[in-house]
């Protein structure tokens, strides 16, 4: 849904083309959510049918420019006030994953979340890398410096959550999950968990 | 200059067995690693997995059970007390969560410290301290005492002194600890851009989000290296992460 309402909240700043819309969502976001044209000219149709745009004929170029109704300002109005739901969580593959692992004969649980959180590491350390030439000195730059951390805060998430998972494991197991290479004996595990 | 080997911080084999017997624990088993000029690295690992361990040994602080470490291509058993303590006020620098400033001295005085133990005279030692303050922004704090500093303030201190006197091993553990995240972050920023100015730099951090600042991320647990993340990729995550 938020498609709909990010493309009427840009248009809040002025009327724009489909193709327009989608490069500035795409700036502000680092292009994070790609868009297809196709996509944008299916949400602005409807918004057109909702009341919500007037698509306004077209500009020299023939392109059919779009501008935002009064009642398509109050509906960012609201947007913009009323907090994001949870809802229903979506499915989490990794979650899903675990959960399996950890019933299921034969899978070795620890590798599981070494590999994965090795692979959000690097993950981490390539949208660090991203921000390290960064700054904010215009709107847009900060824009994107703000969905770059909020895709940094949520790998930090799932690597505390990693962390979390490996240390209940290991205390249900009453001995190491270490990843093959590092598997300790089981005494020396004891010792050093104390 | 003897060797072209750029490794500031080499950690040969090293073994670290703390009591004997019954209650013998081995804090590092045989663990090699190494940190490079240029090159910042971050040590994680859960309470307990050896990751102090690791940063007392490299600064010289205590010795290993077996194995070498060496700062600069000098293997610090080599040295001896007087040659150690040498060793940490010339090439290595400290960075405490706590920051660890003396607060009956201003930051330069601070700073200054550790060159004017080293025998430098004071005016050179001030000196030098200034242009290390003003390396890590803030110039004009020189004259002001800890207790007068921001959290963020004081560690900025702390990085300087780190850095003083061409020192390239830059040791730092849980720096950002007592920081809220947005000035954690700046300290990082720091801290990387002094080891892209060529230091070596290992941090130890709980923080995945810290540890991402760093060229390479090693994972400690019970003493044993279990994983190392070093990662060339720059593009292409935003993609893969989009369709996670």
């Amino acid at each position: 849904m938020s498609v709909r309402q990010a493309l009427l909240a840009l248009l809040e700043e002025g009327p724009m083309y489909g193709y327009q819309l989608r490069s500035e969502f795409e700036r502000r976001t680092g292009a994070t959510w790609p868009l297809n044209v196709g996509q944008v000219y299916t949400t602005l149709t409807r918004l057109e049918r909702d009341g919500l745009v007037v698509g306004s004929g077209a500009d020299g170029d023939g392109h059919v420019v779009y501008e935002v109704t009064e009642a398509g300002r109050e509906e960012v109005a609201t947007w913009f006030t009323t907090p994001v739901g949870r809802g229903t969580p979506p499915r989490d593959e990794l979650a899903i994953k675990l959960a399996l692992a950890v019933t299921v004969p034969g899978v070795d649980i620890g590798t599981v979340i070494q590999q994965q959180r090795s692979a959000t590491i690097s993950a981490l350390q390539d949208y660090t890398r991203l921000k390290r030439d960064r700054d904010d000195r215009t709107p847009d730059d900060l824009a994107w410096g703000l969905v770059l951390d909020s895709l940094i805060f949520a790998a930090e998430a799932e690597v505390r959550w990693l962390d979390h998972c490996e240390a209940r494991l290991r205390r249900a197991a009453g001995l190491s999950v270490a990843a093959a290479p590092a598997t300790p004996t089981r005494s020396q595990s004891e010792r050093t968990r104390r | 200059m003897t060797a072209p080997d750029t490794a500031v911080l080499r950690l040969d084999a090293v073994t670290r067995v703390h009591g004997e017997g019954e209650t013998e624990v081995h804090a590092l088993k045989a663990v090699t690693f190494t940190a490079h000029a240029g090159e910042l690295v971050a040590v994680m690992g859960p309470s307990g997995s050896g990751k102090s361990t690791l940063l007392t040994l490299a600064g010289g602080l205590d010795a290993p059970t077996s194995g070498t470490v060496s700062v600069e291509g000098t293997d610090l058993a080599t040295l001896g007390q007087k040659g150690r303590a040498r060793m940490r006020r010339t090439s290595i620098g400290y960075v405490f969560q706590d920051f660890n400033l003396v607060p009956a001295l201003t930051a330069a005085e601070n700073v200054a410290l550790p060159l004017e133990l080293d025998g430098l005279g004071s005016r050179q030692a001030r000196e030098q301290a200034r242009a290390a303050l003003g390396e890590v922004g803030i110039a004009e704090l020189a004259d002001r005492f800890p207790d007068h500093m921001s959290g963020g303030q004081q560690q900025r201190v702390a990085i300087a002194r780190a850095v003083v006197g061409e020192r390239r091993l830059i040791l730092a553990d849980e720096p950002t600890g007592a920081l809220d995240t947005e000035t954690g972050e700046e300290i990082l920023r720091l801290l990387r851009s002094r080891c892209d100015a060529g230091a070596a730099g290992v941090l130890v951090t709980h923080e995945a989000r810290h540890a991402a600042w760093a060229d390479r991320v090693v994972f400690l647990r019970d003493g044993v290296i279990v994983d190392e993340t070093g990662a060339d990729k720059v593009d292409a995550l935003v993609e893969a992460g989009a369709t996670r």
